[in-house]
């Protein structure tokens, strides 16, 4: 009997095609890497499977002539508020396949996001705001572990410190780029994203997948990712950067590993991550050698005497329920810093159980992490760095307001270099040329491309962040750092308003 | 009763500054210190005026000097419970007042002059540790009294008025100090309280301040990591314990400490030899948390010096004169020429520069130096 699959009666999107603009020039059945659009050659026309199309809008951007309009499908079930579609297509799914449903990207339910129920305060007439095309304005970000205190001694001249501070990254605006992957993401974006960190004076970040040879020229702009799956760690990766990172866990998915499907395994890939062609690259869930906080300052130290203590140290965790008790651990755990990664955290490839279920929102995290470490009197030693469902500069500016020191950001670098957020990135298939590894798709992308659009992106960003610092009547970042102050919030609980430790609006 | 000055609602002014130092020790009167900020009359509403005398109590020089204002008697008697426990009190009186017509329904005011009673011996810092504490304890949890200085030797007289108001209901005209700050206060939202008038002091740290800190919330959470609780939700206060962390607690000379409360511009920095860009930059990097963004202009007096500062790009103005052995700091050149009408130097300090002026060490008694 012929296997019936039922997902595939029930497309998600419709490819509507229209005739009279239609020029048959077949640029749709090259550019769609899922087969949607093929060419009949007896009938001389362009058909269209709506069941394989995923929604990424490549062949509608591509399209010379605009002839083609991608939109949900019409078809429609029955309503039923419990079970939408979203849930019958998934049970569909697993009945005929069986396994693990797979996502990309971060969270996508519409759980409350906290950053849009903040709002940013100005200066009015009693204290003067601040022109940032008139005066300076002050981005510069320290990352590392602090002294509470310095010790100084006179000199003929002046004062002059007792003693260096520890090791510290200087960063010229309070945002890095989060570990994505060699292998989860093209070569290519690497490249652009390691030259723009260089431009910027910030951080890439080599996420778990190592460090291509082409990328060694950008040392002094990299973190190197030690996870769990430990792929390419070796002495010559711990020292091609200025920092190393111990990634715990994730927003996307806490408390697994992280997944690379062997679709995207390709001799590249295989050579930097030190794993066999083809192959899935499954990292455990916990590091093998890590099994207690204790463990993880084994780990820390092992890694800091490999290194002879010249780099800072960050642990990556996900935001999870007790996160200021793990958080406060990690920072005595000799942390530098500590990436605290929320439910909306992006990933490659996450089983979709874990992505849109478990983890809490970056913005209650970071405010009780913060609201923690003070309480014990150790903010001072480690850096916050907060990731997961950042979208804008001002989503930034409220981190930081509610403790962060700086922001990771991912997701945002991907969709300036064209992705469409089809969440489809666990294929292999990219057909922008982003998650992906194949040759010929990876060309849609160069890297002088990623570095442009990141680049453009990201001073963006930087002016509006400045002119927010201005408005509120301040020229340095440290003087938002953790100042609940300069936010209020609209339409949050009492329970709410005391973790984030605002006031509400009007207040 | 006064719990409406804990309530969640942060205190904003502007304000007219003064203050005058000599060098020498000699004592200055009263009527001048009065002279110089009345003449900024402008820069205040009425709703707060103040003065800090160093040198007015000779007598009582080895005493603290505890200014208290109390709501009622009642009040009073409550804390005087609680204070004769704790210190022993030389003598105490009330400080003399004048009924001014303007002035309705003041608080009491009264001065002790006290030594902690303690079990064993300990170091003058710790002496001075433990005074805070109860100072603080006081302000915080006594209802209706309040403890406006506590310094040796010096105190503070302030309250809600004109300046010429305060300085005639406190008979400032009958006490000489060799160093004087003078505050006219413009608040836009707080209700006249007495005690929100400045100067604010603490142990012999006075200080006078006319600006908004824009970095209260960042401030404010750096200080509570070191114990500080800032009740008093104005910036004056966060200054006061900024200075006393930096330099009782941390030990940075003056010119340090003022550095990290208005730093210089990293392009700045970067122009600095090697061993003074390494000492900035970490000075900054250590202490971002105290960093005083947006405009103020700040006098800050101890026992032995007076400092002025402003911001770091001088959003309030200040300005210093010299002559013979006095110096003069004011918010206007006119407040120091209707008192000094030809000085020998008179300048502008750029911003973020801090003006220190020590008297040389052993002029005064209990003298202190932070440079």
């Amino acid at each position: 009997m012929k296997p019936i699959n039922f997902s595939s009666f029930y497309p998600d999107f419709f490819v509507e095609r229209l005739e009279n603009k239609c020029i048959k020039c077949k640029i749709c059945v090259k550019e769609c890497t899922y087969e949607v659009h093929t060419w009949d050659e007896k009938k001389k026309i362009l058909k269209e499977d709506h069941g394989k199309c995923v929604g990424c809008h490549r062949c509608e951007a591509m399209c010379p002539t605009d002839a083609i309009i991608i939109k949900r499908h019409p078809s429609q079930f029955r309503e039923h508020h419990l079970w939408n579609p979203y849930f019958i297509k998934n049970i569909y799914k697993q009945a005929d396949k069986g396994g693990v449903l797979l996502s990309s990207t971060g969270c996508d339910l519409p759980l409350k996001i906290y950053f849009d129920h903040l709002v940013i305060d100005a200066c009015q007439v009693t204290n003067p705001p601040i022109d940032p095309l008139r005066e300076p304005m002050e981005l510069r970000t320290y990352i590392g572990s602090k002294p509470e205190k310095l010790e100084v001694e006179k000199t003929e001249t002046g004062y002059k410190l007792k003693k260096a501070l520890p090791p510290l990254i200087k960063l010229e605006m309070p945002i890095i780029f989060s570990g994505m992957s060699y292998g989860s993401i093209s070569l290519h974006i690497h490249q652009g994203l390691a030259h723009a960190a260089k431009e910027l004076g910030i951080l890439y970040n080599t996420g778990e997948g190592g460090l291509h040879s082409s990328l060694y020229e950008y040392k002094d702009h990299i973190v190197v990712q030690c996870a769990s799956g430990r792929f390419g760690v070796n002495v010559d990766y711990l020292d091609a950067g200025v920092a190393i990172e111990i990634k715990i866990g994730q927003g996307a998915k806490p408390g697994i590993g992280g997944h690379l499907p062997g679709e995207k395994v390709n001799e590249e890939i295989s050579k930097t991550r030190m794993i066999p062609l083809g192959t899935d690259a499954l990292s455990p869930a916990p590091h093998h050698d890590i099994y207690s906080i204790e463990d993880l300052k084994g780990l820390i130290y092992a890694l800091k005497e490999a290194t002879d203590y010249k780099k800072p140290v960050f642990v990556k965790v996900a935001a999870v329920n007790n996160i200021a008790a793990i958080a406060s651990g990690i920072v005595r755990a000799g942390a530098d810093a500590v990436v605290i990664d929320g439910v909306r955290g992006g990933t490659g490839a996450a089983p979709t159980m874990f992505r849109q279920y478990v983890g809490i929102p970056i913005e209650l995290a970071i405010s009780a992490v913060d609201k923690r470490l003070r309480e014990e009197g150790i903010r001072h030693k480690t850096t916050l760095i907060a990731s997961g469902g950042i979208r804008c500069s001002a989503d930034v500016v409220k981190a930081i307001a509610l403790g962060a020191d700086l922001v990771a950001i991912g997701t945002p670098l991907l969709i300036a270099v064209g992705c469409t957020l089809c969440q489809r990135c666990y294929t292999g298939k990219c057909p922008w040329g982003i998650a992906t590894n194949n040759p010929e798709l990876i060309k849609r992308l160069p890297p002088e491309v990623v570095y442009e659009k990141v680049y453009n992106l990201m001073n963006g960003w930087k002016s509006e962040i400045k002119e927010m610092l201005g408005a509120m009547g301040l020229n340095s970042i440290e003087s938002l750092r953790s100042n609940r102050d300069k936010l209020r919030a609209i339409g949050l609980t009492k329970e709410e308003m005391e973790i984030l430790e605002v006031k509400h609006a009007g207040e | 009763m006064w719990e409406f000055i804990f309530k969640d609602s942060k205190d904003i002014s502007g304000c007219g500054v003064s203050g005058i130092i000599n060098v020498k020790g000699s004592l200055i009167p009263g009527d001048l210190i009065i002279k110089s900020i009345t003449c900024q009359e402008e820069r205040g509403n009425g709703l707060g005026a103040g003065f800090a005398g160093y040198g007015i109590y000779p007598d009582f020089k080895e005493f603290y000097a505890l200014h208290v204002m109390a709501e009622d008697k009642h009040y009073l008697e409550n804390f005087e419970r609680f204070l004769f426990q704790k210190v022993k009190a030389i003598y105490h009186e009330p400080i003399p007042t004048k009924k001014v017509k303007t002035i309705k329904n003041p608080p009491i005011f009264k001065r002790y002059f006290v030594k902690l009673e303690l079990e064993e011996q300990v170091s003058p810092e710790e002496e001075e540790n433990k005074l805070i504490e109860m100072v603080m304890y006081i302000n915080a949890n006594l209802n209706g009294v309040y403890i406006l200085s506590s310094g040796k030797n010096m105190g503070v007289f302030k309250g809600v008025g004109f300046p010429e108001e305060i300085a005639e209901f406190f008979k400032i005209d009958k006490y000489q100090a060799y160093i004087w700050t003078a505050h006219n206060r413009f608040p836009t939202n707080t209700p006249g309280w007495w005690g929100g008038a400045h100067p604010f002091s603490l142990l012999d740290w006075s200080i006078v301040h006319n600006g908004e800190i824009s970095s209260y919330g960042t401030n404010k959470r750096y200080l509570e990591l070191f114990g500080y609780k800032c009740t008093l939700l104005t910036d004056t206060e966060v200054v006061t314990y900024l200075l006393d962390l930096l330099i009782r607690r941390h030990k940075l000379p003056i010119k340090l400490a003022c550095t990290a409360l208005a730093p210089p511009f990293w392009i700045e920095i970067e122009r600095l030899n090697e061993e003074e860009k390494n000492l900035i930059e970490a000075l900054r990097v250590v202490y971002g948390g105290a960093l005083l963004n947006g405009p103020f202009a700040i006098i800050l007096a101890y026992n032995g010096g007076i400092v002025g500062l402003t911001d770091r790009v001088k959003l309030r103005p200040l300005v210093v004169a010299k002559y013979e052995d006095y110096y003069y700091l004011a918010s206007e050149e006119a407040a120091i020429r209707t008192i000094c009408p030809n000085p020998e130097l008179i300048w502008y300090p750029k911003a973020g520069e801090p003006v220190i002026i020590e008297m040389p060490m052993g002029t005064i008694p209990n003298q202190k130096s932070y440079i």
